[in-house]
């Protein structure tokens, strides 16, 4: 039997923290909407008040499981209560990755955003590849995108799940913006 | 037992638990068939392909349908908490599961249990939940991509979708965000960073590295990342010392990788389908074998 040091109490509280996410909203009576709408679709979360870095805002937020944002600000957005920010618990300071790397294959683009590339053909626009991540949206979000081009592909933002996928999403929309040029 | 958890795409597929066969270049687990394609099932093809030239030995998948929405993931997350302590596992690899920290410690719990620890690797999602729990040092191999490393280096990212911008940026070198991962107790034991250039590590720094053969193309298509990790398993299943199985499976999948002479078009079916070949070689060349 091997013995395991790390389990305390307190930093079990902080495991279930770094795993959480806050929305901040406008005003209280958005806060008490996205709350409803929430539980009803039976979302974990919880109203709590601001860490003291969220400076904007109402003097409410709303505690949710992070690696369900993306699905969290679709149903909010299609109720039109969108929310002033979206900031990880662990550190309200963080933001979404805005840094995408860009490689050129002469005939193929790549474009990575944080974890997740997608890669296109520029001549066709065709997706052909979908790389990274780890999330279990990722292998499904790859076997719809690959094969479809860009104009016949859904958007990663409308049918993903995690964060994975909304990185994806994140690069398809910087993959537009791309094609554009061409 | 040499035992694979991870999940497929589809939300049909049940909760499964099985021996893992390749029949014309289809996975099959348990009578069920699966395409060899990215993710857990690319994996899967990998360790298949490395099995036939190191000698038959069982992988027994534990494999459930998961498409983002964590039903898949936690449910095998649930069997392996009851079930797992009934297990005789030898070396375990978590893969694309849901990153949940409460079941993952659950999982460690369960672990902690057992009479003898089994040799650990995690990629994927599980090691999202790995480093996200503090744990990573429970672990005897992570095997992230150079994205995935700049989450393990970057101590306050909670998913590599918060990672910093003056981590992810191009400057870093992977030597220094190594050094950052293990000062903030955020690798395993041994690291395998896969890139243009694959790093094997441990928390005095980098070891070995493999450059060649390059298939620059490989970095654009899905699937390369998890041949790596399906062969460095396949080959530390064996006994293999993780270090020296972590630089096979690196030259292996290049090399694997550098037959199939890829387009970044190109799928990773025929990356693994070149792995047994590339293989025999490496053992034959590097170690006389």
């Amino acid at each position: 039997m091997f013995k395991l040091k790390l389990f305390k109490e307190k930093k079990q509280k902080d495991f279930s923290r770094a795993e959480r996410g806050i929305l901040v909203f406008e005003n209280t009576s958005e806060v008490i909407q996205a709350q409803k709408l929430l539980l009803a679709n039976d979302w974990k979360i919880r109203v709590m008040g601001p860490p003291p870095e969220i400076q904007s805002g109402c003097d409410l937020v709303i505690e949710f499981p992070l690696i369900q944002e993306l699905n969290i600000l679709r149903l909010l957005e299609k109720s039109g209560i969108d929310p002033v920010e979206t900031v990880p618990v662990t550190d309200p300071l963080l933001q979404p990755v805005d840094l995408f790397h860009i490689k050129d294959f002469g005939r193929f683009l790549m474009i990575r955003a944080a974890n997740m590339k997608i890669t296109v053909e520029k001549r066709s626009r065709l997706i052909v590849n979908v790389s990274g991540g780890g999330c279990p949206d990722v292998p499904y979000l790859a076997s719809i995108l690959v094969g479809k081009t860009m104009a016949q592909a859904p958007n990663p933002l409308d049918i993903g799940h995690t964060l994975c996928g909304y990185a994806l999403g994140l690069a398809f929309k910087e993959m537009q913006k791309k094609c554009l040029q061409w | 037992m040499l035992a694979v958890v991870g999940t497929v795409p589809d939300l049909d597929f049940p909760l499964t638990v099985g021996r893992v066969d390749m029949v014309e270049n289809r996975l099959s687990i348990d009578g069920k068939h699966v395409p060899v394609n990215r993710g857990t099932p690319a994996l899967l093809g990998a360790m298949v392909n490395t099995l036939k030239v190191l000698g038959p030995r069982d992988i027994t998948g534990f494999i459930a349908g998961d498409i983002g929405l964590g039903h898949g993931s936690r449910s095998l997350y649930r069997y392996l908490v009851e079930k797992g302590s009934q297990i005789d596992f030898n070396t375990i690899v978590f893969h694309y599961l849901q990153p949940d920290v409460d079941w993952h410690n659950k999982i460690v719990f369960m672990l902690n249990d057992l009479k003898k620890k089994p040799l650990l690797i995690a990629d994927a999602g599980f090691m999202y939940a790995a480093k996200m729990s503090g744990q990573a040092q429970f672990y005897d191999l992570f095997t992230p991509d150079v994205g995935e490393l700049s989450f393990l280096a970057d101590e306050a990212a909670p998913h590599p979708f918060y990672t910093r911008g003056f981590i992810l940026h191009d400057d870093n070198k992977i030597p220094d965000l190594i050094s950052r991962a293990y000062l903030h107790g955020n690798a395993a034991k041994n690291l395998l960073v896969k890139g243009a250039t694959d790093f094997i590590a441990d928390k005095s720094g980098v070891t070995f590295w493999v450059d060649s053969p390059i298939a620059e193309a490989m970095e654009a298509m899905g699937g390369t990342g998890d041949t790596i990790t399906g062969i460095v398993t396949a080959l530390a299943g064996t006994g293999m010392k993780i270090p020296k199985a972590a630089a096979i499976a690196a030259k292996v999948n290049r090399l694997a990788g550098f037959f199939a002479n890829p387009t970044p078009a190109t799928q990773v079916g025929e990356i693994i389908r070149h792995i047994p070949h590339a293989l025999e070689k490496v053992l034959k060349e590097s170690y006389g074998q």
